[in-house]
């Protein structure tokens, strides 16, 4: 098992959970040898958030999530909480973070976590961009009393 | 109180079945996909997730096509189906200083830093039909263009990932010209979980408003500003973009980035000339509400700040936006139209009891009448 920060597993977790079900199973079409500790579930999460952005926390809301946990045959375990009702996703996703923990991580990273990575800072750029058009300046005009 | 009936059961199919006809409506015209929900009616979808209280664009946009866009029954189907899900957790609360915003402005400082984003709005558009769009087939106009603008979006520092928009209270508190709002993570009150009880803290009116009806709220809102409770407000900063969904894994003992969501924030400024026991200043109501719902979130701060006066030691005016009770136990518009609906279920035995009582008083009234002739 190679060595693993919580802070690449956090960020790694999260490209997974991101990810759309569709392109991840495009880039991880195939599940290594595996048995299931926790079949998918699915479930809610109570989205809270802050009075004034900044304040005392309150429940918003819920949204959906799916969790899941699976061990390798060569015994890494990995996990995986996303969003929404794909139990797939969620299996894949918690596959990938186990083989992320053995030697095969350098391919994966490129095989499924360079693109995921790549695609979502694109489309981040694509909208970023067009907010930036709609960028405006308002001009005050003069009033008659000012002059 | 309406009774248990019997019977009907075929009547009551065939009405099922007819209702599924007519929600597919001419056979002729094409069916509409769930996509096409999700994708084209983004804001229908935005308010039933708001109301129904459950973030998933695609089961909103069943919930609309099964409701036949009745979007208040669309948000019936949503509040039944997420009473079968298990809670799995609850998130760190969002953080809006770090949303992707796809539009930010405010009425009360034109030279914001990070400047004022339109966004995809409706503003400013000269509200007239658009003949276009009912043209098959018709040609889009070109989107946006790609002028190489600089992105709005600052930098955090850590690395860049995340961008940070700084709210625009900031600049404001900095001066200490308006009321602070300091973190505190105690677990809120949940109304999900448990019966909603008055006098109810801010959390828990927060939470109401949100997923109260857009109408309702909006129509408070309006009242305030017309001099019912009036707060005189502001759109100090208005926001819309995604914002990461964190939550502790209790698994691996550190928070995980699991999803991303569409908000929408509105924070009003509002004028306080002081009270018994807070200095004049600037104070704040707020609004954040599901999806793209601007409407809804600005008026959603105005009542919260409106139901905020006898925190700030103002009085009572009598005016509905103050009345917590009020707002509170009329918003939800579930429990409402449940409550409404109900009245036209079999009442036959109460009914029966009226109609005696009413016959029996009109006799009374009729041989009162004649004895006194």
């Amino acid at each position: 098992m190679t060595d693993t920060s919580p802070l690449d597993r956090k960020k790694w977790m999260a490209t997974l959970a991101k990810a759309s079900p569709a392109r991840l199973a495009t880039l991880f079409p195939k599940m290594p040898p595996h048995r299931i500790l926790r079949q998918p579930e699915i479930g809610a999460l109570m989205v809270r958030g802050r009075m004034g952005g900044t304040g005392a926390a309150f429940n918003l809301g819920e949204m959906t999530v799916t969790r899941a946990s699976v061990q390798l045959e060569t015994g890494e375990v990995g996990h995986a909480w996303v969003q929404g009702r794909d139990r797939q996703h969620a299996l894949r996703a918690a596959a990938v973070d186990a083989l992320l923990q053995t030697d095969r991580k350098a391919d994966l990273i490129a095989a499924v976590l360079q693109p995921l990575e790549a695609e979502a800072q694109a489309g981040r750029a694509v909208r970023g961009a067009k907010a930036a058009a709609t960028k405006v300046d308002f001009f005050t005009l003069m009033r008659g009393e000012d002059t | 109180m309406y009774v248990a009936v019997k019977g009907g059961e075929r009547a009551i199919d065939n009405a099922h079945a007819w209702l599924a006809e007519e929600r597919r409506g001419d056979p002729a015209v094409p069916e509409l996909g769930i996509a096409q929900i999700r994708e084209q009616m983004a804001l229908a979808v935005n308010r039933v997730m708001a109301e129904g209280s459950l973030y998933d664009p695609d089961l909103a946009a069943l919930a609309i096509k099964q409701a036949r866009g009745d979007l208040i029954e669309a948000v019936f189907l949503i509040r039944a189906y997420r009473t079968t899900l298990p809670r799995l957790a609850a998130s760190n609360p969002v953080d809006t200083g770090a949303m992707a915003v796809d539009r930010r402005i405010s009425a009360t400082f034109k030279d914001l830093p990070g400047g004022q984003v339109l966004g995809p709005t409706f503003d400013y558009t000269h509200r007239l039909l658009d003949f276009t769009l009912m043209a098959d087939g018709a040609p889009l106009t070109d989107a946006v263009p790609h002028t190489p603008v600089p992105s709005p979006r600052g930098r955090d520092g850590r690395g860049g990932e995340t961008p940070r928009v700084p709210h625009v209270m900031g600049f404001l508190n900095r001066d200490g010209l308006i009321e602070t709002a300091l973190p505190d993570d105690t677990p809120p009150p949940d109304l999900t979980r448990e019966p909603l009880e008055l006098p109810a803290d801010r959390a828990l009116r927060l939470q109401a408003l949100t997923r109260g009806d857009e109408g309702f709220v909006l129509s408070l809102a309006y009242s305030t500003q017309r001099g019912y409770g009036r707060t005189h407000a502001f759109v100090g900063e208005l926001r819309i973009g995604i914002v990461a969904v964190e939550v502790d894994i209790p698994e691996l003992g550190f928070a995980v980035e699991i999803g991303e969501i569409e908000l929408t924030e509105c924070e009003t400024v509002n004028q306080f000339r002081g009270s018994r026991t807070e200095p004049p200043q600037f104070t704040r109501g707020y609004g954040l509400v599901m999806g793209q719902s601007e409407r809804k979130a600005i008026a959603m701060s105005l009542v919260d700040r409106s139901l905020r006066w006898q925190e700030l030691g103002e009085d009572f005016t009598g005016a509905p936006a103050q009345d917590e009770e009020f707002v509170l136990m009329h918003c939800d518009n579930i429990q409402a139209t449940g409550f409404l609906e109900h009245i036209k279920l079999p009442h036959y035995v109460d009914f029966q009891a009226e109609l005696e009582l009413v016959r029996k008083l009109r006799a009374e009234a009729q041989a009162m009448q004649e004895a006194a002739e």
